[in-house]
């Protein structure tokens, strides 16, 4: 079945490869990457392929509000060579505020138009906490706040993706400074799904990782729908796991091998850094499965030394210093730790004297053995010779 | 199949004489410092660390010891396979030996192995990695030494009257003996394959690659024939019995061609690989591979003329070297020529040493308590002094 699909696809994939100026292999492999990423089984990468090529562009909305287009930089700024072209391809980004040339009123005409056009067929992606103290004059865009905004374009969205901790759940926006007396944020911001009062596809990170929000795009193409998600509405493919339980540092956690301070010994050993205040043992993302900045999984916060802050949990990431430790999530350390210094080997006198007396002895009887046999032959000869 | 004339029989005599006691002894020492690693842990006796995870307990019990006890096999694969039925009377008590060399190098692994109570894992389909080379050699150790066990049998129904079954045993036994010859082949191989995955851990000396495999057969059934004469030549004198050599002689003459088959293998594989330079620098490597070489090249030397291959104290002489030399080719692989890394280092403790020693004793003890209770050894007329 998917190899009838892969012959499909090769045909079709020729044609994508030639419109977007990149190799047929690139294309394949890049929809191979997106169902890995997915956790789809074989045969998914064929399918993506398919749909990659022959189903409409759906219309992209793509709303900005409290935040610092960090998560439209790391899609765009991925050193992929062919993301930003696919992210194009895949979607018609009908609307976002960074990237289209369009302005002013020109700009707001364009929304409306796309909205009106795919009424319940477009994507709504909402980058950005959304405020809400003084009726949310804090964020204004063509003299509408952002929660008028959102709210008329999720109406007619056929779904709503929040990309970003900001649009997840407040994110940094949201954080109550600590000043005494404080108990909000000063502008009182929070995630879509509060304001929309309806729970939305989240993508939290700071930013997050584009693969993510990629992956999630395009199983929405792929199927029609988008992919399961737990209970804050994160993809389950990507946030269903600690970073903890992947980490490359696991090891080094379970026999108790910690940096305590950045530059000592263990730091440098690349010892794990719960201690530092890492944040991978609360915080559920993939980060140490696929990496960033494509360049494979040595590429990622914990990888280059520093702890994890937590930015994709709410309650950890901008909440808690960065040097708090971690409250540890359905694991708990050894009881006991093996030593941190390894011994690398033990010299021992009497083991080597009892080996030179055992090899003596044995010497010694095979050589007086071989002697009493060779008289035997000796008398065996004189026998024959008589 | 058997001749008659030579039909093996118990030999009888006290079990109890000074040297059974001493062997009785170690073996009891080595029971007393495994029951405590077994409570305390590997660390608490052995010198072994995170560079040397593998010490005497596999470099010398499983590898050289199953090596050791290659003279069934080379014996079978002699009398079965090449149809040579005049070495006949030499299977049973090489079986013997070979049995409990076996025997006691798979139950090494275990003493060996740090979580000891997971052992069964790698026999249990869905924990066993059926791709590894460890696998191979676990799955294919255990089956011939059970194999093994069913292939000595006969010497217990034998004693123990149970003529029914030993007659079904028989029409059965061919398969068993194919087998006794093909796992050995696959296994002794593997023990070489083993190094190879070491790649460039191991010295260049002892790393001869797609080779390995080659060499250790090679050198496992050359052992297999040392052995027989070492072990057909001690017990002749042990036990005051007339020496074998009319049937050794032969036999030495098989061991000599592959052992000149092996050198020059040896030679020209160190010298296509072009790791012969290294045996000439000033290394503890480089020594050891010397004292190595020079135990296959003395038997080469002596052992060339049929004459000598007559002379009894020739011929052991000759068997030690390469029992030594075999020895030496695998603890020079897996210890000696094994290099993890700057400052780690490894020498068995006295307690590792004694369990191998005890393991040995334990060996000897039995094959004495078997030979005079079962009948394995050919009847045989006293020697003529």
């Amino acid at each position: 079945m998917s190899e009838t699909f892969i012959e499909e696809a090769t045909e079709a994939a020729a044609e994508v490869a030639s419109r977007l100026r990149i190799d047929r292999r690139e294309f394949l492999q890049f929809c191979a990457a997106t169902a890995t990423t997915l956790g789809l089984s074989s045969g998914a990468e064929a399918a993506i392929a398919k749909a990659v090529e022959k189903a409409k562009r759906p219309s992209v909305i793509w709303l900005h509000f409290q935040e610092c287009t960090g998560c439209s930089e790391s899609l765009l700024r991925a050193e992929h060579p062919t993301l930003e072209k696919l992210i194009l391809d895949v979607i018609s980004l009908d609307y976002h505020e960074t990237l289209m040339a369009a302005a002013g009123h020109q700009a707001e005409a364009a929304r409306k138009a796309a909205m009106k056009a795919n009424k319940g067929k477009y994507i709504l992606v909402v980058e950005g906490a959304i405020p809400t103290k003084l009726n949310g004059i804090y964020c204004k865009i063509g003299g509408h706040t952002a929660i008028d905004m959102l709210k008329e374009c999720a109406a007619d969205a056929a779904a709503v993706i929040a990309i970003g901790s900001c649009a997840s759940w407040g994110g940094m926006p949201s954080t109550i400074p600590s000043i005494a007396g404080a108990d909000s944020s000063p502008t009182g911001s929070a995630g879509v799904a509060e304001i929309l009062g309806k729970p939305v596809v989240t993508i939290p990170g700071c930013p997050p990782n584009p693969y993510n929000f990629l992956a999630t795009a395009v199983h929405f193409l792929t199927f029609g729908k988008l992919p399961d998600i737990d209970q804050l509405g994160r993809p389950k493919f990507a946030y269903g796991r600690i970073i903890h339980e992947h980490c490359e540092r696991r090891a080094h956690f379970d026999a108790g091998r910690f940096a305590l301070e950045f530059g000592d010994e263990g730091h440098r050993k690349g010892y794990c850094l719960y201690k530092l205040g890492c944040k991978g043992p609360e915080t559920y993302a993939n980060c140490s499965t696929i990496g960033f900045g494509d360049v494979g999984e040595s590429n990622w916060p914990v990888a280059c030394g520093h702890p994890c802050i937590g930015c994709s949990e709410q309650g950890v990431g901008f909440t808690k210093p960065i040097h708090m430790t971690a409250q540890l999530k359905g694991m708990s350390p050894p009881a006991s730790y093996p030593g941190v210094v390894e011994q690398q080997g033990k010299s021992s006198f009497a083991s080597a004297a009892a080996l030179a007396a055992i090899a003596g002895a044995a010497a010694g009887g095979a050589a007086m053995l071989a002697k009493n046999l060779g008289k035997q032959d000796e008398t065996a000869a004189q026998k024959k010779g008589e | 199949m058997a001749n008659h004339s030579h039909a093996p029989r118990p030999l009888g005599g006290s079990a109890f004489t000074p040297f059974t006691l001493l062997l009785g002894v170690l073996a009891a020492i080595a029971g007393v410092i495994l029951v405590y690693r077994f409570i305390y842990g590997l660390g608490a006796v052995t010198n072994l660390n995170d560079g040397y995870p593998w010490g005497i307990w596999i470099a010398y019990d499983v590898v050289v010891g199953s090596a050791f006890a290659c003279g069934g096999y080379s014996m079978a694969l002699l009398v079965y396979i090449f149809n040579k039925g005049q070495y006949h009377p030499l299977v049973r008590p090489a079986l013997l030996a070979s049995l409990f060399g076996y025997t006691l190098a798979g139950v090494s692994v275990i003493f060996d192995l740090g979580r000891w109570w997971n052992f069964w894992h790698i026999f249990w389909p869905g924990y066993a990695q059926v791709n590894s080379v460890m696998f191979e050699v676990a799955v294919c150790i255990s089956a011939y030494i059970v194999v093994m066990w069913i292939e000595f049998s006969p010497a217990f129904l034998e004693k123990w009257g149970m003529k029914d079954v030993r007659q079904k045993l028989n029409k059965l036994l061919f398969f068993f003996i194919a087998l006794g010859v093909l796992l050995p082949s696959m296994h002794q191989s593997s023990l070489g394959s083993l190094l190879v995955i070491f790649g460039q851990q191991i010295h260049p000396l002892w790393q001869s690659g797609m080779l390995l495999p080659v060499i250790y057969l090679m050198t496992a059934i050359m052992l297999g024939f040392a052995v027989v004469i070492f072990e057909a030549t001690l017990s002749s004198t042990g036990f005051k019995r007339q020496l074998e050599t009319p049937v050794l002689t032969p036999l030495a003459k098989i061991m000599y061609w592959l052992l000149a088959a092996y050198v020059a293998l040896r030679v020209l594989d160190l010298v296509f690989r072009g790791a012969l330079g290294t045996a000439f620098a000033a290394t503890w490597q480089a020594f050891w591979f010397w004292i190595e070489m020079a135990c296959f090249v003395v038997p080469l030397v002596t052992l060339a003329s049929e004459n000598a291959r007559r002379s009894a104290g020739k011929l052991f002489l000759g068997a030690v070297l390469l029992m030594l030399g075999g020895m030496l080719l695998r603890i020079n692989g897996f210890l000696v020529g094994y290099m993890t890394g700057e400052g780690w280092h490894y020498f068995p403790s006295l307690a590792e040493l004694m369990v191998t020693v005890g393991l040995i004793a334990f060996e000897i003890l039995a094959y004495i308590v078997i030979v005079r209770n079962y009948p394995v050894l050919p009847a045989a007329q006293p020697a003529t002094r």
